[in-house]
Parts: structure tokens; sequence; C-alpha cells
């Protein structure tokens, strides 16, 4: 049972100077190392994970996927509100905004729909978690990308602490891996 | 899990459900103050029964506070109970 909470994980600060910045940051909306991935993801292997470590790491790192999930909408949401439809055409948005307005959808940077296929699910725990090991990494080189390409101080802020959060989530993955060979070897 | 566990757990469930309930109901009837008040009675019994219920059982959720060691991560699971 999820209960939902009125207030972000970190404070999504923009200062409105890099309109570009909300097109780039559909990559990690809903494209394939994006945050909706990662949630869906882990909250999906969990079930047949063998031990109550695995269950609770993907539980939990999966619920907090989806607060990041509502920091890059609220950053995105931040930069696009209230600004002009050809303002969102020069900033590469004018696709996006004949669709959907100044709505959100769940594609990646370069308009491609969300899909189930950018993720998998085993009963083998070990393939999981080498898997979402392997997401954490893509995941934390995204957001290393799209700081490099960002030249507002706020958006910087956060994405650095979303990345931090990637090598904390690769740290406790990595132990869990552990902890699931160690009971399948017993 | 006992019958006992198991019984005050649907309990749970079923004061979460009224809560969700009147939520939802609230949201597009914001001045009803019948639906209100029965809201708020249903959070507190909610809040009392899930404070017994891990008090006595362990967390239900990760921000309820642990005996040594941890003891949130191995509480049963949701979809590993037997309803019957
Ligand atoms: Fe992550």
């Amino acid at each position: 049972m999820w209960s939902y909470q009125k207030y972000l994980q970190y404070p999504a600060k923009v200062s409105k100077t890099d309109l570009e910045m909300a097109k780039l940051l559909y990559a990690q909306y809903a494209g394939p190392d994006s945050e909706l991935g990662a949630a869906v993801r882990y909250l999906t292997q969990r079930y047949t994970m063998p031990t109550d470590e695995a269950k609770a790491t993907l539980t939990d790192i999966g619920t907090e996927e989806l607060a990041h999930w509502e920091i890059i909408a609220t950053l995105i949401y931040k930069l696009v509100n209230g600004v002009s439809p050809k303002k969102l055409q020069q900033a590469g948005l004018g696709a996006h905004y004949a669709q959907h307005g100044r709505a959100l959808y769940p594609h990646d940077a370069a308009g491609v729909p969300f899909t189930a296929a950018y993720l998998q699910s085993h009963e083998d725990p070990i393939a999981n978690l080498q898997e979402d090991l392997a997401a954490e990494e893509k995941a934390r080189a995204t957001y290393e990308n799209l700081i490099e390409l960002s030249n507002d101080q706020g958006i910087i802020e956060t994405l650095s602490f979303l990345r931090e959060r990637e090598v904390v989530h690769f740290q406790r993955f990595g132990e869990t891996l552990n902890i699931v060979r160690d009971h399948l070897n017993k | 899990m006992t019958a006992e566990q198991l019984s005050l757990l649907k309990e749970i469930m079923a004061y979460r459900f009224s809560v969700l309930e009147f939520n939802l109901y609230l949201n597009t009837h914001p001045r009803d103050r019948g639906a209100l008040e029965k809201y708020n009675k249903y959070v507190k019994e909610l809040r009392d029964l899930c404070f017994e219920y891990q008090k006595k059982y362990g967390p239900l959720t990760a921000t309820f506070p642990s005996e040594f060691p941890w003891e949130y991560y191995s509480t049963p699971w949701p979809w590993q109970i037997n309803y019957d």
C-alpha cells in the first residue's frame, strides 16, 4: 500500500534561464534509464526476490525513484510554466507543444514514448540485481551529461543531488547482490 | 502470522480503505462537514490501530521507531500473507 506525501524529497529550483533543459530532462522523466523506468523495474522485480533484504531494497529504492520522478516533473513543469508556444518551439519543444501543450507526457528527450521494453524482470535474482546495478550507472551517467548541458544553477544543484542518489543506490544494490549470493550458496 | 495479528492487520486495511474513500470524496466535496467528521474519526482510529499493531508486531513503514536490530525489513511482505 502506498501513501502520497505532499512534499518533494529535494527542493527543485529553476532560475528559468535554460528552457532547452526542459526537453533534455525528459531523458530522466521517461527515457530508457529514467526514474520511471527505475521505479517500474524495481517495484516489479521485488516479488520473487529470495531474501527480505532484497525485497526491502527493491521496494524502498523503487519508491524513492517515484519521488525522483516527481522532482524531474517539477523541474520540467517549472521550466515550461507560462512560456509562450513560440519560445517552447525555439527550445525544441514545438512537437511536444503540438501534441500535449504544456502538460507532461512520459516520453524521452527525443519524444519517444515510454515502454516497458526498457526493463526486464526475471525470476533469477542475480540477473535482476546485475541489471539494477547497470541501470543505476546509466542513470548516473545520464545525470552527468545533463549537468554538463545546463547553465541553470538551480537545475544543476537538483541534478547533482539526484546523481548522488544513483551512486548510493548502486552501493546498496551491490550489498544486496552479495547478500543474495550468500543466501543462494547456503 | 497468528490469527490475532491477521485480524488487527485486516482492521488496519479496512480503516485505511475508509480513509481513502473519504479522501477521494472530500477532494471534490471539501465543504461536506459530515464526511469530514467521519474522515477525522477514521484517521484517528487508523493512527491508533497502526500504533498498536507496530508496537506489537513490528513496523509497517520505515518511518516508525525500531527495536534493535532493524525490524522493518523482516516483517511480513503483503504479497506473502495468507489472508484466509
Ligand atoms: Fe536510482
